[in-house]
């Protein structure tokens, strides 16, 4: 129809329109089925190394991922012209094809390198790892080649419901298999290349405006999407069939992403910077400790654990309220100062209150070891259980556990988000001097954030507690309000996947990586630094925090609005 | 109340007195910035404040609604004395506006009305995250209020932007609308046609007038003189904190001190009366 030739003007406008050179398109081919064939073929002479890949013809673990990085590449180039053509007029294959290409070339070039590190230099490297790395570089400059397309709107496409909500649960599949798949590599080269297969696929997803298309249907079909999610996570521990290390380090993660999800609420919705947040899992866990069975328990009252999460948290929260009734009052810097302080006096409470110096509950600094597993209705957390031939470890037991928690607290901080405290909250961040004229209870709400946060927080403790079989002051340092703090800015504050997503980044990657513990601080700041600079809003940005730091992109302003308004039509 | 723009201003009943504000003194160190200044504030009123730049008027703003905590004096709003707290202001009954607009920027115009909302309503943490029949009930309660207001000001089909992007003029009613969420019995219009072309503060009147006959009463700031001496029933000047003249448009408009309080030259311009846009018009 007219409406598809008439503007033209539009196109010349815009700047991401660039016709393509003819050669291209064969070029990415003959690039994929080079890909492809050379992960056929033997990569290293060594068949000790990178788990063996010294075999022709049978391709190994991480020559599949170069074939699944092929394999996305050929769909993004028939999507550019043949038979999934139409697709391209959606998706923007050019970019996609970029990131694929550019992710693929880094990747040969770190499996080269790890080969010649791993056994005596290049000469180990058979003819299939170079054969890879051309038809990786092919891909590359094909897809600087390509024409960039002036693309429709994703929020325009429509598909049948099953196909979205397929999308959605295919998404989550191949998010909990790239998962499982990473954290079952124990040495550091195959982990690396892990990261950087699943880096590339996510970049190119986005860049190919995939996600989007997924976010979009994760709109439509909101309950689809939790629940997808929540089944992925729940699935979990089924795929690792009795590795405990890797349960426990999940069992940490989700931990920490309870805590920071409680921090969110008080930095990412009332905008309070707290220092100190450690100090409220902490005393979560020292209720927990103090009052479980272990033979170094200081309080002779032992209530069933869901008292204890009850006292363990409300512990926190009157923490909390005590702590905030004199601070909230000043702002910024200062209450950053005072809860930092507040922090390192719990911790050195927790190493004083040892008998020597007043009572002793605590132990000081040896802490209280030797807390017992949990049993909750019949079910003793310490020992595994077998599911459909499947083995669950003890930390499988507190995951699932931990879940419930966790979805428990995303559930809280949703609700409470879109709610009349939630908008309080949120006009205390923008504007607190109006919000007061308004008629919002500031110091109320300031101190309830306060609370709630604390209370979420003290909960995970009594669960962290049993889960570690020990707590003692060393674990509640200000390093680790730090990094919840860190999780929250890397992920994106305010959002509930962004702080997901940046928590369990900050909780797996020193865990995995170990041989870059020492640099892990150097390491972080760097990544912070970078974040700031390059995407300020995080990782996962909530649209509006989006526009807060990226003011001056007019054309983001207007998708973000549009957006806006069709989800409002839809909500009527 | 009830009165309609079209009856004759002396004709108008006039009806109890919402606010009564007597010696209001607030001093910075040493400036004076509001000196023993009266005001009485009666139901159905549109009473307009000016006096030239730094006149105190919007200091005097902020000792009336609590944001200040006034020197001394006294502030009774439907005959109960008002203790400074903006809280309690704006339960009493009495919200405002921001000369310098103060929206909550990264909300949507629709969130910011349904701060406005936030001391009408009651539902706690609890309530909130237990999600039950009451708390939706009150929520899409709240929603619709807001929906309503924002078409009374003419912003219904703004519901979804982020205040930050709204033009000038929106910005502005999106702030009378937030106000208006509070109920309030009194507005305080701080500056209200700021910045606006004269097609927009048309409207701003049209827009006050049809809040005062939606049964409040309205206290306006204004430099533009037209716009103030057409709308308002009662006129009080201000000068330098103190109360210069308290009358009608046409007793404060004829008045020479006022002239030249705002010319700021003697008695040359006395009887040339005030000119719409004599006194700096630009904030
Ligand atoms: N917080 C404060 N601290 C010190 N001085 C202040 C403060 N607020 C206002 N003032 C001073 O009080 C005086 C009155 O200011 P105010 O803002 O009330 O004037 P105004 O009548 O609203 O003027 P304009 O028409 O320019 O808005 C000014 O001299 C101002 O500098
Ligand atoms: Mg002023």
């Amino acid at each position: 129809m007219t409406d598809f030739e008439t503007p033209v003007d539009d196109l010349s406008e815009a700047p991401a329109v660039k016709p393509g050179k003819p050669i291209a398109w064969p070029l990415g081919l003959a690039g994929v089925a080079l890909v492809i064939v050379g992960a056929f073929l033997s990569w290293s002479y060594d068949g000790q190394i990178l788990n063996d890949l010294s075999v022709n013809f049978y391709p190994n673990g991480l020559q599949n991922l170069a074939i699944i990085l092929a394999v996305l590449s050929l769909v993004l180039l028939l999507a550019e012209k043949g038979p999934l053509v139409k697709l391209g007029s959606w998706v923007d294959a050019t970019l996609g094809l970029r990131a694929l290409g550019l992710g693929l070339v880094l990747y040969m070039v770190l499996v080269l390198i790890a080969i010649s590190i791993e056994s005596d230099g290049l000469i180990n490297v058979n003819p299939g790892g170079y054969v890879t790395l051309v038809g990786a570089a092919l891909i590359a400059a094909s897809a600087w080649m390509l024409p960039l397309h002036q693309l429709r709107d994703m929020s325009e496409a429509r598909m049948p419901a099953w196909f979205e909500i397929l999308s959605i649960a295919f998404l989550m599949a191949a998010l909990l298999f790239t998962a499982a798949y990473t954290l079952a590599q124990d040495e550091a080269w195959p982990l690396i290349l892990c990261l950087v297969f699943a880096g590339t696929a996510a970049t190119a997803l986005f860049r190919s405006g995939v996600m989007s298309f997924v976010g979009h249907a994760g709109q439509r079909h909101r309950k689809v999407l939790t629940l997808a999610a929540f089944a992925a996570a729940f699935l979990f521990p089924f795929t690792q069939n009795g590795d405990d290390t890797n349960m426990s380090i999940a069992g940490a993660v989700l931990v920490f992403s309870a805590t920071a999800m409680g921090l969110n609420i008080v930095v990412g919705l009332a905008g309070l910077l707290d220092l100190g947040y450690i100090a409220f899992l902490g005393s979560g866990a020292y209720v927990a400790a103090t009052l479980s069975t272990s033979a170094f328990a200081t309080i002779g009252w032992k209530p069933p654990f869901l008292v204890v999460v009850l006292v363990g948290a409300c512990v926190a929260a009157t923490l909390g309220l005590i702590i905030g009734s004199p601070t909230l009052r000043v702002s910024g810097d200062y209450l950053a100062i005072v809860t930092l302080g507040f922090g390192e006096i719990f911790r050195f409470s927790m190493f004083n209150l040892d008998g020597n110096n007043g009572p002793n509950l605590t132990n000081g600094p040896n802490g209280i070891p030797g807390i017992p597993d949990l049993e909750l209705f019949g079910f003793n957390f310490g020992t595994d259980h077998t599911i459909a031939g499947i083995d669950l470890t003890r930390n499988s037991n507190y995951y699932f556990l931990l879940l419930l928690l966790i979805g428990g607290v995303i559930l809280a901080f949703s609700r409470l988000n879109n709610s009349r405290i939630g908008r309080g909250w949120v006009a205390i961040r923008e504007d607190e001097k109006a919000a007061e004229a308004m008629g919002v209870n500031v110091f109320g709400l300031k101190l309830l954030a306060f609370a709630i946060g604390a209370f979420l927080a003290g909960m995970a403790g009594t669960v962290k507690a049993h889960q570690d079989g020990a707590v003692s002051p060393d674990q509640y340092i200000f390093l680790e309000s730090a990094f919840l703090l860190a999780a929250i800015v890397l992920g994106g504050m305010g959002t509930i996947v962004g702080v997901l997503l940046g928590a369990t980044i900050l909780k797996v990657l020193p865990e995995k990586l170990r041989f870059f513990l020492e640099y892990r601080l150097l390491l972080f700041g760097l990544l912070l630094v970078l974040m700031m600079r390059f995407r300020p809003e995080g990782l996962v940005a909530s649209r509006r925090r989006k526009l807060e730091f990226h003011e001056e992109d007019e054309a983001l302003a207007v998708a973000v609005e549009e957006e806006r308004l069709i989800a409002a039509e839809e909500a009527k | 109340m009830t009165v309609t723009e079209t009856q004759d201003v002396a004709a108008r009943p006039i009806g109890d007195p919402v606010l009564e504000a007597s010696g209001v003194t607030m001093r910075f160190g040493g400036l004076l910035a509001v000196n023993d200044v009266n005001l009485t504030v009666r139901e159905g009123e549109i009473v307009g404040l000016i006096g030239p730049n730094g006149a105190g008027k919007t200091t005097f703003f902020n000792c009336l609604t609590g944001l200040y905590k006034p020197t001394s004096g006294q502030v009774r709003f439907s005959g109960t004395p008002l203790p400074p707290k903006p809280r309690a202001v704006v339960r009493a009954g009495m919200a405002r506006t921001f000369q310098n607009i103060r929206l909550f920027a990264n909300m949507t115009a629709l969130e910011n009305v349904m701060v406005g909302r936030y001391c009408r309503t009651s539902a706690g943490a609890l309530t909130s995250v237990l999600h039950g029949p009451k708390f939706r009930r009150e929520e899409a309660a709240t929603r619709a209020r807001a929906q309503e207001l924002l078409e009374f000001v003419g912003l219904g089909r703004s519901t979804e932007h982020l205040a930050r992007n709204m033009p000038y003029g929106d910005q502005r009613r999106l702030e009378i609308a937030r106000a208006l969420a509070t109920d309030p019995k009194l507005i305080l219009l701080d500056e209200p046609t700021a910045g606006m072309n004269p097609q927009e503060t048309r409207q701003a009147s049209d827009l006050i007038f049809k809040i005062r006959d939606s049964g409040l009463s309205v206290v306006v700031i204004e430099h533009d003189m037209r716009f103030i001496f057409n709308l308002c029933d009662r006129v009080l000047c201000l000068v330098q904190g103190s109360a210069l003249i308290e009358g009608t448009p046409e007793e404060v408009q004829s008045d020479p001190r006022v002239i030249e309080a705002y010319i700021g030259t003697g008695e040359d311009d006395e009887d040339e009366g005030p000119q719409d846009d004599v006194p700096g018009g630009e904030v």
